[in-house]
């Protein structure tokens, strides 16, 4: 029942702490980009939506992040602020920019590439999720329960949208089009578990990447079908794996930015 | 000495009936069933509570306002708040009383029970008319939803419903 001192086994917590890495880093980069739109969505009860699910992200991250406290790994607020770069297990995908430009400055973000984004990675933030409820480690499962519940609002929101925009003009269409693509260039690392992803497979932490790709595919079909579009191919062996720490400069400079409140004084009491 | 321990759970419950929402002063967190589990053992209470949506910016302002709640009361040495999230928070935990201290403050109590494809149904909070539209799911806070009466002609907001159904 507590959540204090929680025990467990060196091996599995070398998987736990691998997955709840990628989980974590995934919803807090994925956060952080959403709020960068905050200001600046294309209507004010977008920007209300878009910046209610950000920060619901965030509270799936900390949690993320606090189950890793709970196991010994360190203060929750500085794993999130502090790691560098280079031991981030996020997906590529999350950590690319909004588009053109620096938001204090004149940014010039692209609202299809954030529907498409935000819509092709809460569908499969949704289908770990459901995997993850059935998780062996159970403090893990408890804390999916509750993130899927939120979850139900977010892919209606993002599937709202998506359907929207591909039903409308030529040149909502067009840009939709080119979105997509430009995600699915990203979306080779998404459902990897990186280089040691067997063991937690084999734990039963989660299921393997193959089950969850086609459970993806089949959640996406439906609604792609609706707008006259076919599945798009998730690509193979993708240039950079984010869950093996490999990642851009995108990444660096975002890290900067996010921590920098937090650097100034990491014991001030918020 | 039984007898001392329950009324001391007793009197951590009652101040607990008076620490509200931060930004709903007419509900408290035992109308919204935030409290799932209360200990008193050699004034040291120990007080579980259920956070109704992850990110809620409130938790933190919650918890102080339990502490400084509790720590008034005579012969408490400690106080010890745990968010936990088994069970989870789900919008039917809200009760009755509860239900009605959100429509004295214009916010439409969750629907109980939703359409089996999903759907939900919320009153007027203010006239009780049902000829009401959905603004944005999404509101000012993470747990409500923006909806307009076409009757009264009111802007309300709504609790969202919160299943583990969903």
């Amino acid at each position: 029942m507590t959540e204090q001192n929680v025990t467990i086994t060196p091996e599995l917590k070398e998987s736990v702490v691998n997955l709840l890495f990628q989980l974590a880093d995934d919803d807090f980069l994925y956060s952080y980009r959403g709020s960068e739109w905050l200001g600046l969505a294309p209507h004010i009860e977008e920007d209300v939506a878009s910046s209610s699910i950000s920060q619901d992200s965030m509270g799936h991250a900390a949690m993320f992040y606090q189950l890793l406290e709970e196991i010994g790994i360190g203060n929750a607020d500085a794993l999130a602020h502090l790691r560098p770069a280079n031991e981030r297990k996020n997906s590529i995908l999350v950590e690319r920019p909004n588009g053109e430009g620096y938001y204090m400055e004149v940014p010039k973000y692209d609202w299809a590439y954030a529907v498409v984004r935000n819509y092709f990675y809460t569908t499969a933030k949704k289908v770990k999720i459901d995997s993850v409820k059935n998780s062996s480690y159970d403090p893990l499962a408890k804390v999916a329960i509750k993130v899927n519940m939120e979850l139900y609002y977010h892919l209606l929101h993002w599937k709202t949208w998506f359907v929207q925009l591909l039903s409308s003009t030529d040149e909502a269409k067009q840009r939709m089009n080119i979105a997509i693509e430009q995600v699915m260039s990203d979306f080779g690392d998404v459902f990897s578990l990186g280089k040691d992803g067997e063991k937690i497979v084999e734990l039963g932490l989660i299921e393997k990447s193959d089950v969850l790709i086609h459970r993806w595919k089949q959640q996406l079909e439906q609604v792609l079908q609706s707008v006259g579009l076919s599945l798009p191919e998730i690509p193979a062996n993708p240039e950079r794996n984010g869950r093996n720490l490999e990642h851009t400069e995108d990444l660096v400079s975002a890290i900067e930015t996010l921590s920098e409140v937090y650097r100034l004084d990491t014991a001030a009491s918020w | 000495m039984q007898m001392s321990i329950k009324s001391l759970e007793k009197q951590v419950l009652d101040v607990l009936n008076e620490v509200k929402d931060p930004e709903i002063d007419t509900v408290s967190i035992i109308d919204l069933g935030m409290v799932e589990e209360v200990m008193a053992e050699n004034g040291v209470i120990e007080i579980k509570i259920l956070p109704t949506f992850l990110g809620c910016p409130a938790l933190s302002i919650i918890q102080k306002n339990i502490e400084n709640a509790v720590k008034a009361i005579e012969y408490v040495e400690k106080v010890k708040v745990e968010f936990i999230n088994h069970p989870p928070w789900t919008s039917d935990r809200i009760s009755e009383k509860g239900r009605n201290g959100l429509k004295a403050f214009g916010i439409a109590p969750p629907p109980r029970l939703m359409d089996s494809d999903g759907s939900w149904h919320v009153d007027c909070p203010f006239c009780g008319s049902t000829y009401v539209t959905m603004d944005n799911i999404f509101g000012p806070t993470a747990c409500r939803s923006i909806l307009y009466c076409k009757n009264c002609k009111n802007p309300f907001e709504a609790m969202k419903p919160i299943s583990t159904l969903m």
